[in-house]
């Protein structure tokens, strides 16, 4: 067909940010009986579809990521290529 | 002196701020649409209350981008004055106007309620009409008021005074049963280094008259008109 590529992005807080959502859903884990799961951390992804002429993909998919897509007082982000 | 409230889509509170500015207060105000690049000669904007571009993403995170905030920003950089009370503070902080972030509330529920705030700096262009740890009350409706920053940032927010308001009980002492969102210090409002923006996540616009439940909120309006009526009057 095409040969559009595609990128993941994950964002999830970082390290020592309190997730309550998390911690909810860990709570609800251990009252549904599953008692060897030790903490739940929530996070996001984001599919991003590129067309395949597009230059300087890393450094735009990065600049996407600290402006909008994650915030950097609390969040970090990963990016997975998909070609 | 006039005001400016901008109005973003899903802005709710907007028409609040208005009717305390224009009848209430009765100082001159307009609203700024969200596509505007005019800030129609204010002299102090109040980025409302509500769920701009419906909270997605995060709080805060797509109105950065409207046309009217590229003119606040200018105007907040020149040391005008700038409120951002609940969405308008995850705006702020969003922006980059004000240092940290607002992530959702600790018991995950929305909480809207009355709430005591100590006032800790009355040495502010928004609290100098108030007294030295004067209580107000003022109510509060967000699911994300949690304040959050480094412990090295919370430091330096604290050691250059720029915690305003800490939430509180009824007889001013800083308690985590008081704390309604999970905020580090019990922080509910801070301001910049200039001392020109002001976040807030309490809705002083929602305490101005006794039918209303309090006119504490009244405190923050009040400060305003003193610091900026000299400047005005000299025009």
């Amino acid at each position: 067909m095409d040969n559009e590529k595609k990128v993941v992005v994950y964002v999830r807080l970082k390290d020592g940010v309190l997730d309550p959502q998390g911690v909810t859903i860990h709570k609800a884990l251990q009252q549904m009986g599953y008692s060897d799961f030790i903490s739940v951390r929530t996070g996001k992804f984001f599919e991003l579809e590129i067309k395949s002429d597009a230059s300087d993909i890393e450094r735009q998919v990065d600049e996407v990521c600290s402006k909008l897509l994650a915030n950097p007082v609390i969040e970090k982000y990963s990016v997975e290529k998909i070609d | 002196m006039k005001y400016g409230i901008v109005t973003f889509p899903g802005s709710n509170c907007d028409y609040d701020a208005y009717a305390a500015v224009k009848h209430i207060l009765k100082e001159d105000v307009d609203f700024l649409w969200h596509k505007s690049e005019d800030l129609m000669g204010a002299d102090i904007v109040i980025l409302p209350g509500g769920f701009s571009y419906g909270d997605y993403l995060r709080a805060g995170s797509i109105s950065k981008f409207s046309p009217i905030m590229e003119q606040v920003i200018k105007f907040a950089r020149s040391g005008g004055m700038v409120i951002g009370i609940c969405n308008g503070f995850q705006i702020l902080t969003e922006c980059g106007l004000l240092p940290g972030a607002l992530m959702r509330n600790s018991h995950l529920r929305f909480s809207c309620k009355y709430v005591y705030l100590k006032v800790e700096n009355n040495h502010t262009n928004f609290t100098n009409a108030c007294q030295p740890s004067e209580v107000l009350k003022i109510p509060i409706a967000h699911g994300e008021g949690n304040y959050y920053h480094f412990d090295s940032e919370i430091k330096k927010l604290e050691d250059n005074g720029q915690v305003v308001f800490r939430y509180c009980n009824e007889q001013g002492n800083i308690t985590p049963d008081a704390n309604p969102n999970g905020s580090i210090n019990n922080i509910a409002g801070i301001i910049n280094l200039e001392g020109n923006v002001l976040g807030m996540m309490p809705h002083p616009e929602r305490a101005v008259e006794n039918i209303l439940g309090s006119v504490d909120g009244l405190k923050v309006f009040e400060s305003l008109r003193r610091t900026m009526l000299p400047s005005t009057l000299s025009r």
